[in-house]
């Protein structure tokens, strides 16, 4: 650690690159992507406006990515993000539909208002989910899985899957506003949750806890961490995330309803697998899935610039990416260890031989 | 001399720049009990891969009953009667005990259909070779340790062996399970089917080998006759060094204890437990796997609260309902299992060693102070010796003497007055294990108070300035170490 | 008398006798509820129900009994069903329903061996390699065959889809259901994938690599291979779910199987089939199954309206989970006596 600052620029870059190949890996893509579309589609696709549209694009499923880390972080996974979104979107709706006056406008208390609440929703379906995983022991992806269901039941019941609507405009017509004209204010929101979390995971004593706790759960529990309230926390924050997500996607769509969005759950796993983090847990960073939600923005509205080509090729080359990058990662990791005989915990005892 | 039935000679196998076996020749006669010895690294295990076809050797080749093998596969390796039993005896604990044993034969055969009768027939017949019965329809899970080794055991024969090579067989083996494992390798001697014995247990050696052989930084360094091997030279051999012996003289103990059971009790495991503990002592609580030794331990760092009775601390009522309860009654607890209790194989050492210090080590907020961090590791790397080039490298880099150092130094930063060692030593080679009692010695001298659990004898004596002997849930009585020997406390303990 | 005994014990330790009397509470108080239940044609109109999702369901048991888990079967189901329904409609093709089933288990067959190379040959986790895969077959499908619903499907099709065994009449209420043939291919894949499990190597190979890969390895099954035989199976399985959903639909619907996968999985995890593998019988899984069937097809006769639906199913999976993780947590507090510690080493 100390002797980091005297080594040589050259060796400090190989050694950036050997400990975050992965992320490199996916700058290059970005880079790559932006040259081909740079040489195929300049116009079409480098101007202010289309890179606007897809700022406000990505942070709907983008900020539910983040949760989906943390949980992965932690050895888990939160498949009902998009529950939890439709949910607390669906609720915000009827209230802003209540707060909605005669002429369309809105109290000007109203938006902090459903922020807040949505927050505090977001928070508490969160925190059910950190309940069944922490106390009641179910595994991550089955409790989140019918948490999902539950949570969509639950929209489905209160709408009869019909769409909520007609509140007013303003509400949608504030979150699309740019700031200065130039940064949509989805993209802040964005920015501030992820710089949050950033922040939460790298900088504080939560942070390195929740990545112990994924490395092995029984060994924080025998390292005196509260594994229940690190769980709490995490699937909370997630849910906060969610909810969030949900707040843009009303916007975004003027509407709330059951089946919106039921894309994202898998894609923000997907997002969150391609960014780096491992599926069992203790590793994975920010960096990576940010990167990760990016390269699918840029993949996708670079595509809709070739209008002889489907747009419903993204999802194949979607997939392919995540395959692609998980072989190359198998291949690197692979030759790392030569000789040692995977997945067993008891054999790695005399992994020098 | 007879033919022999296996001799490797001249192997070498090295895995990208590190030399793994170094002209390794040995052999072993039909029936004869081999011992294999060697520290962590010493190239054991890459031995036995050879031996049992998984890797292919650089250079040398394998005489298998006279025959020569340039590189043996390992259905090879199984044609010759090669068994390997490894230390996680590779069963299925979802499946049957019918079906993990008949499993190998059925696919030896190379069958495509499951004949349950046959496999039936094919379960009771192994067990018969080792006279042992198991419930055949009962989940592999649920059994025993001793009786999953005997699965394994009976398996192995099923398939002709003519060589059974056992890795580290006795590490989760009550005394009389291990009487019964040798027993049933006598008995295998009979039928004229040799063991291979892997360990690094000094008793094991003398016990039940023939001959021995030893292997350091992958070369054979000695090879003979049991009976021409004592205590001291198998240390040398083992480690290369030659240690002194330095007993534990406990010096300024407290007069009123720092921690004290009373009448403690957790039903099933133990009941009516009272021992108390003062500052700059090292008591050993020893006893069999079963005697409610390790619940005790556990009991004492809140993983498993005691449902009857009190623990005193500084002579107040304590509740102790888990870890964290523990820690701050400035109770630190060294597990015994360092891979799934310990350490936190893949990340870094100095996150292993400040993690239970972590909440102090902040500015405010919970924000983590990087630069109190990195002094709080680079202290701990210091002072325990530990060998890395890098705090920031994982913790599954080093050896287990090293990694025993990390678990050590995470409680030792939580400054703990009480320290459970539930096995300290166990999986960590001679070398640092010399070194760990080292610094077991300073840390009484300075002032805290030091419970070791453990059944390795020599190691209590040593080191424990009282002997807690456990059977059946109850202290049975205490020992002095100066007038006492293995045998006085085995007598106890049986 | 001892024996008796014995066999209780064993019983109540297992998971399908609990979900059987879940089922029973349940069918029993549909039928309280609206005297409908165990009517002729409610009995078959479920027992059609549980075609597709009961096809689905026992793949994806293969898989989670193997350790694995996968969520493109539907992906895979629709690709296979479109593409087949497509170039036979292309092709005007006449002939009976065997060409399209044939042709679906081929393609099934090719995207299954994709998802077995992959988590067999390249060991990446089966979660991100079926997420990956499910992405790659909807953007085939929907990309390079650019699929649209297909209302008509080949005649083939269309009269196998429409064939009965027999049909039900409810003599009170006059309604009528058909038993559709495709019944028959439910239940030759059901007993197929029995024998399989409980009578061949490979079956048993299946659940020894769910209890530990290493294990299996070491004992000498072929773990590559099994597992790629095993993604090849699911896969043609998951097609021929695609096609007879097609033929009973009477239409070639591109994107309305997506989505199943969470209902199905839960229908097995249901059933007792444990989510990390090597433990489960197929029995469990269809009970499981069942259970999610009947209660998304029979809420109204219980007077609670369709939206109700998932708030159900997903209190049912979060109970039926829980309850088996408080089994699991139970079983280990009393067992663990003395091989506690140690086992986990």
């Amino acid at each position: 650690m100390m002797t980091k600052d005297t080594i040589q620029p050259l060796q400090r870059f190989q050694h950036m690159y050997r400990n975050d190949r992965h992320l490199w890996r996916l700058v290059l893509m970005i880079v790559l992507w932006l040259l081909f579309m740079a040489i195929t589609r300049f116009s079409k696709f480098y101007s202010m406006i289309n890179f606007q549209t897809m700022a406000a694009q990505f942070p709907e499923f983008g900020i539910m990515s983040l949760g989906v880390m943390l949980c992965m972080i932690t050895g888990g996974i939160d498949l009902s993000v998009v529950g939890t979104a439709n949910l607390t979107s669906i609720l915000m709706g009827f209230l802003l539909l209540r707060l909605t006056d005669a002429a369309g406008g809105l109290p000007a208390f109203a938006i902090p208002l459903v922020f807040l609440l949505a927050i505090l929703i977001g928070g508490s379906l969160g925190l059910f989910n950190g309940l069944l995983v922490s106390k009641f022991h179910i595994p991550p992806i089955l409790a989140t899985m019918g948490s999902g269901e539950l949570f969509t039941g639950i929209c489905l019941a209160m709408t009869n899957g019909n769409a909520v609507s007609k509140f007013s405009r303003t509400y949608a017509k504030t979150i699309n506003n740019r700031l200065f004209d130039l940064i949509p204010v989805q993209l802040i929101i964005f920015i501030v949750m992820a710089a949050l979390i950033w922040f939460l995971i790298s900088k504080t004593v939560f942070g390195t806890k929740i990545y112990m706790l994924g490395t092995n759960e029984n060994v924080a529990k025998f390292s005196g961490l509260n594994i229940d309230s690190l769980y709490l926390k995490t699937y909370m924050l997630s849910g906060i995330c969610a909810a969030l997500g949900g707040m843009i996607m009303l916007a975004n769509y003027n509407s709330a309803r059951a089946d919106y969005g039921t894309v994202y759950t898998l894609q923000c796993v997907l997002i969150v697998v391609l960014g780096g983090v491992n599926p069992s847990g203790g590793r994975g960073r920010i960096s990576g899935v940010v990167l990760a939600i990016i390269l699918l923005r840029l993949l996708e509205t670079g595509l809709n610039r070739f209008p002889r080509i489907s747009s419903y090729y993204i999802s194949l080359i979607w997939g392919g990416v995540l395959i692609l990058v998980m072989v190359m990662n198998y291949f690197t990791e692979h030759k790392k260890v030569v000789f040692q005989e995977p997945t067993h915990p008891t054999l790695q005892k005399e992994t020098t031989e | 001399m007879s033919e022999s039935l296996l001799e490797t000679v001249g192997i070498y196998k090295s895995f990208v720049g590190v030399q793994a076996l170094k002209n390794v020749s040995f052999s072993m006669q039909p029936g004869e009990i081999h011992c294999l010895a060697g520290e962590n690294g010493s190239g054991k295990s890459t031995l036995i891969k050879v031996i049992s076809g998984v890797y292919t050797p650089d250079a040398g080749h394998i005489e298998f009953q006279g025959k020569q093998y340039k590189k043996i596969s390992p259905i090879d390796a199984i044609n010759n009667g090669i068994q390997v039993i490894y230390q996680d005896f590779s069963v299925f604990p979802n499946l049957t005990v019918m079906e993990n044993l008949a499993f190998n034969n059925e696919l030896a055969e190379g069958r495509r259909l499951v004949n349950w009768k046959r496999m039936k027939s094919i379960a009771e017949e192994a067990l018969s070779k080792i006279n042992v019965s198991i419930d055949l329809d009962a989940y592999v899970g649920t059994l025993s340790v001793a009786e999953k080794q005997m699965i394994a055991i009976s398996r192995a024969l099923m398939q002709d062996a003519r060589l059974i090579i056992m890795d580290e067989p006795t590490t989760a083996l009550t005394k009389k399970e291990v009487t019964n494992l040798f027993e049933i390798i006598t008995q295998l001697k009979a039928q004229g089917i040799a063991t291979l014995f892997v360990s690094h247990k000094l008793n094991e050696v003398f016990e039940i080998s023939e001959r021995f052989t030893i292997l350091r930084s992958g070369e054979v360094v000695a090879s003979g006759a049991t009976s021409d091997l004592d205590d001291r030279k198998f240390s040398f051999y083992m480690t290369g060094r030659e240690f002194e012996k330095r007993n534990f003289k406990a010096e300024n103990v407290s007069k009123n204890p720092i921690f004290r059971a009373e009448k403690a009790g957790l039903s099933n495991h133990f009941s009516d437990i009272s021992f108390s503990l003062r500052q700059g002592e090292i008591i050993g609580i020893t006893g069999l796997l079963d005697s409610g030794r390790t619940e005790l331990a556990l009991s004492m760092f809140g993983v498993r609260p005691i449902d009857k009775g009190t623990f005193f601390v500084d002579e107040k009522p304590v509740s102790i309902r888990s870890p964290r309860d523990a820690i701050n009654y400035d109770i630190g607890y060294v597990p015994e299992d360092r891979l799934s209790e310990g350490l936190f194989l893949s990340q870094s050492i100095a996150d292993n060693i400040v993690i239970s210090k972590i909440d102090q080590l902040t500015k405010k907020a919970g924000v983590l102070d990087k630069e109190q961090r990195s002094k709080e590791v680079a202290r701990w790397v210091e002072n325990l010796a530990i060998a890395t080039p890098d705090a920031n490298n994982a913790s599954q880099t080093l050896s287990g003497g090293n990694q025993q150092r990390i678990v050590l130094a995470k409680w030792l930063a939580c400054n703990p007055r009480i320290l459970v060692m539930n096995g300290p030593t166990v999986g960590v080679d001679i070398g640092s294990k010399h070194d760990i009692h080292g610094i077991l010695h300073d840390l009484a001298k300075n002032g805290i108070g030091i419970i070791i659990f453990s059944d390795d004898l020599p190691e209590v004596i040593e080191n424990c300035s009282r002997i807690l002997v456990m059977k059946n849930g109850t202290i049975v009585t205490e020992l002095s170490p100066e007038n006492t020997d293995e045998k006085m406390i085995l007598s106890y303990m049986l | 008398m001892d024996t008796t005994r014995t066999l209780l014990k064993k019983l109540s330790r297992r998971n399908e006798p609990y979900i059987f009397l879940v089922l029973l509470a349940l069918c029993l108080l549909i039928e309280f509820r609206s005297g409908q239940f165990f009517s002729s044609n409610n009995l078959v109109d479920i027992a059609s129900a549980l075609i597709v999702p009961g096809l689905f369901a026992i793949g994806t048991f293969l898989v989670i009994i193997s350790g694995g888990i996968d969520v493109s079967f539907p992906a895979l189901a629709s690709l296979s069903m479109y593409a087949t329904t497509k170039y036979l409609l292309d092709i005007n093709y006449q002939g009976g329903v065997w060409a399209a089933i044939l042709m679906a288990l081929v393609i099934g067959a090719l995207l299954g061996a994709f998802n077995g190379l992959f988590i067999g040959y390249f060991k990446l986790p089966a979660l991100i390699v079926t997420l990956g895969s499910s992405s790659v077959f909807k953007g085939i499908m929907q990309g390079a065959l650019n699929s649209k619903q297909l209302t008509i499907i080949p005649s083939g099709m269309r009269n196998w889809g429409t064939s009965a065994i027999f049909t039900a009449r409810n003599p009170v209420s006059g309604l009528t259901s058909r038993m559709p043939v495709a019944f028959i291919a439910f239940v030759i894949v059901l007993l197929f994938v029995f024998f399989i499990l409980k009578y061949t190597m490979f079956g048993r190979g299946i659940y020894a690599i769910g209890g530990s890969e290493v294990s299996a390895h070491r004992a000498g099954f072929n773990v590559v291979r099994t597992k790629v035989v095993m993604y090849i199976m699911v896969g043609m399985i998951a097609s021929l779910a695609g096609v007879i959903r097609a033929c009973m639909m009477q239409q070639a619907h591109p994107t309305n199987m997506l989505g199943m996968e969470m209902n199905i999985i839960a229908g097995v995890v249901l059933g007792g089939t444990a989510i990390t593998g090597g433990r489960g019988t197929l029995l469990g899984c269809m009970l499981g199954t069942l259970l999610i069937v009947i209660v998304e097809n029979s809420m109204i006769l219980l007077g609670i309206p369709t939206s109700y639906r998932s708030v159900f199913t997903g209190a049912m999976i979060i109970i039926g989970t829980g309850i088996s993780a408080y089994q699991v947590m139970h079983m280990n507090k009393t067992h663990s006596k003395r091989t506690k510690s140690k086992e986990a080493a």
